[in-house]
């Protein structure tokens, strides 16, 4: 471990900036009358890059890297499939949703439905979403904060909720546009320029190979700090110091008593922790192995590629971003740059994962595999290099910790405040909107401390894990009810309340199952659980259906003016368009060329 | 370790949920005390369930809804609801009565008063339809609907109860007649709003304009065609909601006439987040707010004066203020204006400022009123919160 100096550096400036930006962004970029400003909008490349950056997660930056390490090439998968769902999003929901004026999915709900009670029932779920994601977030800042600088998983995760928390609930996140955008370049750099150097030492090095026949082993003399509770299972009986006196480790699970330092020789093979099987390099780099001890690869792989091709559309601080463009072309079009940005960002993390296995197989012993990219640079590379690109890694998944928790924080407090606190005085008028300044600050704090608590508690399995069970609860409740609700005339109020309590009741058990860790890790049962999406999706398709088809009478008699709104694109002039106003009464050709000169002069001094 | 610290904290929590979302369910169902506490209970909440439908006026969807209720309050099996020409509503057993309800409720309908109709008769000899009591539904002396009770016999209970129920159901119907005048008067009045750009305002912009004309022509052209987009905005006919965008457009452009005639005494910052651009707002909410802003931050303040508009975005809202440095005004004062009770603010007309408070308040509710912060010498400084989505509004949109 070097000196914690640099890392917190690090923490620090990128704290800094992002509330920098959020306060005085605004003002520094806007301080004019000039004449355009006000029909600037964000344009989609911007809109991208911000929905990017708050999409990145301490899962994205940290965690995938530490699965693909772990797990091999089925936990690629994961990286498609956070990419892919937004293809999914471009084909089936983004543009229909812009058009339908709806902020989040309980206002989609009721511009669809006209349901109060099914819009209090889309705002549970939002929330449950919210924390199930925020959480893992705090969890890797905690763990980013150890990896590099010792300090116990609680200070990081306590910094970044204080730091999200006050900032929100402060309104610090007044135009969060410009900020997201920001962290996306930001982690980009964080995670490619260090990347560029690994590959170029595992170049120098002679280039190892990945898919050897043999499990992991150490490339030189590794001193490895195992906690006395961390069993580990030896399946080469190897000789190591520790405490200065040599000790022979046999074949099976074993523990080092009192944490002392282990220190194996060069070329011993890696224990791997009891919960992860080694696997040889042909394994880990084959599809479908069961590389580190998957139980069903086949329907593990299916069930992830289902949940998060169908969740990402479910996800509440995703969609909110899409409310900033202006029409539903503006939307398809923000989709598209979107998918090129993490495109390019996914091809990332895999580097780190399989140069992993080479430099810090001791990961494997520890079960800290979420922490390989902060470790690699440090022990693959020598000199000062090392530390440094660390403390640019370190600012990565700090921007990614920071902006992914103020995007959830900013949307789950709000629709807390609007749809689920108690209604103020004189404001249950039917109809009305709700929603105050000191609810959204109450709300704010109440989600940041609920999630810090939960996330205290230091929960055992790895970040993506936990953020892909969140992808499973929103594809198995909002996926239905936007792809249904869009595409769909028959949907009810009842059938989509039913399909969200079953699927949303089947996925949060499983969830609860697997974080409690109450069914065990063997069998069937246990893959189900873990992977519950591609039981409990259908499962809620078919409820909603079936509970719409049950109940055809109470189709909304205004879905056929609802569906044009939904689907007519903007500037026909039908009536139900929600398109730019004024299409027809505005801009005619002279006023728009007299516009473009004037552009033109303005921007000349 | 972890397992063992985690697995109580989420049972926990979720026990904790149960427990809310039962309190919640439990909540308003309080048990009585004495069988007429609760038949009184049972009978007004069947009442106010049937209110809100008819609160929308009568027609066939409302009538469907509130029948229901109807039904269950007069306790009889079937209960139709019909206007002066067809029948709205059959609710209950028997629908093959259903064909003749028109027929039966035209005698209360030409008396104006309830009417009883025995020896019903249909295929059926276990129907439990066999009388009808049918009362008119009169609003302002004008008959337009009857409510009908049909059951095994008209008992004269059945007769009053029914009397009594129509009464209740036009009492309703005339309070969505009130609503329906009110959002007339607020419609009417942002009619009176766009034909409402000041005299004034077009002579001293015009005055301007000419100043201009041979000193800098190319300027003053510009300025002729900022103020034609500026009247075409203002006196716009279609739709009741734009997008923030637009309205911040014509504000500008009127900021920029005003900067001609006054030159650097008139200083404008405008900061905008992007991100609420798109959000819909009721037309013309901020153009009176920053039409004021001028007035009263320069015109009375003698000298100089700076108008600031920021829009930023705070989570599902929209925050708009318009801000000046002039003289400021009486809170008292202002009160009043928003109040309705006065409509002038130190001689000088707001007509503005309290439309844009009642038309917030009346499509957003009271918590989305004007916020003004003023004091004599202190300036003025008007908040609007506007929700990023509010359920039927519409950009192009009419209200709902």
């Amino acid at each position: 471990m070097t000196g914690p100096v640099l890392p917190l550096v690090a923490v620090a400036l990128v704290v800094v900036a992002t509330i920098g930006i959020g306060v005085y962004g605004l003002r520094l970029a806007r301080t004019t009358s000039d004449f355009l400003v006000a029909s600037r909008t964000v344009s989609p490349l911007w809109n991208a890059s911000a929905i990017s950056g708050e999409y990145l997660s301490a899962a994205s930056f940290l965690g995938v890297a530490g699965l693909v390490m772990a797990y091999g090439a089925d936990a690629l998968w994961y990286p498609v499939g956070f990419v892919a769902g937004y293809f999914v999003l471009l084909l089936f929901v983004a543009a229909p949703l812009r058009r339908s004026g709806a902020y989040t999915v309980p206002d989609f709900a009721e511009v669809r439905l006209g349901s109060r009670g099914l819009r209090r029932l889309c705002a549970l779920a939002v929330v449950a979403i919210g924390l199930l994601y925020l959480v893992p977030q705090l969890h890797g800042a905690g763990l980013a904060l150890r990896a590099t600088t010792g300090a116990p998983v609680q200070v990081g995760a306590v910094l970044v909720a204080v730091v999200v928390t006050v900032n929100v609930a402060g309104g610090g996140m007044r135009s969060a546009t410009f900020v997201q955008a920001f962290q996306y370049w930001l982690k980009l750099t964080a995670l490619a320029v260090p990347a560029v150097f690994l590959l170029l030492a595992w170049q120098g090095d002679g280039r190892p190979a990945l898919d050897t026949p043999t499990p992991p082993t150490f490339l030189q003399r590794t001193t490895v700090e195992v906690d006395s509770s961390t069993r580990f299972v030896v399946d080469e009986p190897v000789t190591v110091t520790v405490d200065g006196r040599q000790r022979r480790l046999e074949e099976g699970s074993t523990a080092v008593p009192g944490g002392s330092p282990v220190v194996f020789p060069a070329g011993a093979a890696v224990p791997h922790v009891a919960s992860l099987a080694p696997a040889t390099g042909l394994d880990w780099s084959r599809p479908l192995s069961g590389a580190g001890g998957v139980e069903h690869p086949l329907y593990a792989t299916y069930a992830l590629v289902l949940a998060t091709f169908l969740g990402t559309m479910g996800l509440p601080h995703v969609l909110v971003r899409f409310y900033t463009n202006p029409d539903g072309r503006a939307a398809r079009r923000t989709t598209l740059g979107v998918l090129a940005l993490l495109g390019a960002f996914y091809l990332l993390p895999a580097v780190y994962g399989a140069l992993g296995r080479l430099y810090v197989p001791e990961l494997l012993l520890t079960g800290r595999t979420d922490a390989v990219v902060l470790s690699l640079p440090v022990a693959a590379l020598s000199g000062p290099a090392g530390p440094l690109l660390q403390a640019l890694l370190v600012a990565g998944a700090f921007a990614a910790f920071l902006s992914t928790s103020s995007g959830l924080l900013v949307t789950t407090a709000g629709v807390l405040a609007q749809d689920l606190l108690p209604a103020g005085r004189g404001d249950r008028a039917p109809g009305r909107v709700r929603g105050s300044v000191r609810g959204f600050q109450l709300a704010a704090l109440g989600t940041g401390g609920v999630s810090l608590l939960v996330a205290l508690p230091a929960a055992a399995l790895p970040l993506t894990q936990v953020v892909g069970l969140a992808f499973a609860v929103a594809a198995s409740t909002f996926c239905p009810l936007l792809v249904l609700g869009i595409w769909w005339r028959g949907l009810t109020v009842a059938g989509a309340g039913a399909g969200l309590l079953v699927g949303g009741g089947l996925s949060t058990l499983a969830v609860a199952a697997t974080l409690t860790g109450s069914v065990g890790s063997d069998g069937w049962p246990a893959a189900l659980l873990a992977q519950p999406a591609a039981w409990t999706v259908p499962t809620a398709f078919a409820v909603m259906v079936a509970g719409s088809l049950a109940t055809r009478g109470t189709v909304p008699p205004d879905v056929g003016r609802t569906m044009m709104l939904l689907h007519a694109p903007e500037g026909l002039g039908l009536p139900a368009g929600s398109g730019p106003p004024g299409h027809a009464d505005r801009s005619s050709p002279e006023t728009t060329a007299r516009r473009r000169q004037r552009a033109v002069r303005r921007t000349a001094p | 370790m972890a397992d063992g610290v985690l697995a109580p904290a989420v049972l926990g929590g979720v026990v904790l949920l149960v427990l809310a979302v039962l309190w919640w369910a439990a909540r308003g169902r309080r048990a009585f005390g004495t069988v007429e506490e609760r038949a009184t209970y049972a009978a007004l909440h069947e009442a106010s369930l049937a209110a809100p439908p008819l609160r929308e006026g009568l027609n066939a969807r409302s009538a469907a809804t509130s029948a229901r209720h109807l039904r269950a309050l007069l306790a009889s099996p079937a209960v139709a609801v019909t206007d002066t020409e067809q029948l709205l509503a059959w609710e209950g057993v028997g629908e093959v009565h259903a064909r003749a309800a028109q027929r039966l409720a035209r005698e209360a309908l030409d008396a104006g008063r309830p009417t009883v109709t025995d020896g019903l008769v249909c295929g059926d000899p276990d129907c439990p339809l066999r009388a009808v009591v049918v009362a008119p539904l009169v609003l302002d002396e004008r008959v337009v609907g009857t409510v009908g009770a049909y059951g095994p016999a008209a008992s004269p209970g059945l007769v009053s109860a029914v009397a009594e129920v129509a009464r209740w159901v036009s009492g309703q119907l005339e309070l969505a007649e009130l609503d329906e005048s009110r959002s007339r008067l607020a419609e009417a009045q942002v009619r009176a709003l766009r034909a409402q750009i000041s005299p004034h305002f077009v002579f001293n912009a015009l005055t301007a304009i000419a100043s201009f004309v041979r000193t800098d022509p190319e300027r003053a052209r510009e300025l002729l065609l900022d103020f034609a987009d500026y009247t075409r905005y203002s006196s716009r006919t279609h739709g009741d909601f734009t997008t923030l965008a637009e309205e911040l457009r014509s504000v500008d452009r009127y900021l920029l006439l005003e900067k001609a005639r006054f030159g650097e005494r008139l200083q404008v910052v405008l900061r905008v987040a992007p991100e609420v651009l798109p959000v819909a707002v009721p037309y013309l909410c901020l153009q009176p707010l920053v039409e004021n802003a001028v007035q009263h931050g320069l015109e009375r303040g003698g000298g100089s004066g700076t108008v600031t508009v920021v829009a930023d975005d705070d989570g599902g809202l929209c925050r708009i203020t318009v801000e000046d440095d002039g003289a400021g005004s009486d809170p008292e004062r202002v009160r009043a204006v928003l109040a309705g009770t006065a409509s002038d603010v130190d001689g000088h007309t707001s007509v503005g400022l309290g439309n844009v408070d009642a038309r917030l308040r009346a499509l957003y509710g009271d918590d989305h009123g004007l916020v003004v912060e003023t004091a004599p010498g202190a300036g003025t400084k008007v908040t609007v919160r506007v929700p990023k989505f509010s359920a039927g509004v519409r950009v192009g949109g009419p209200a709902s």
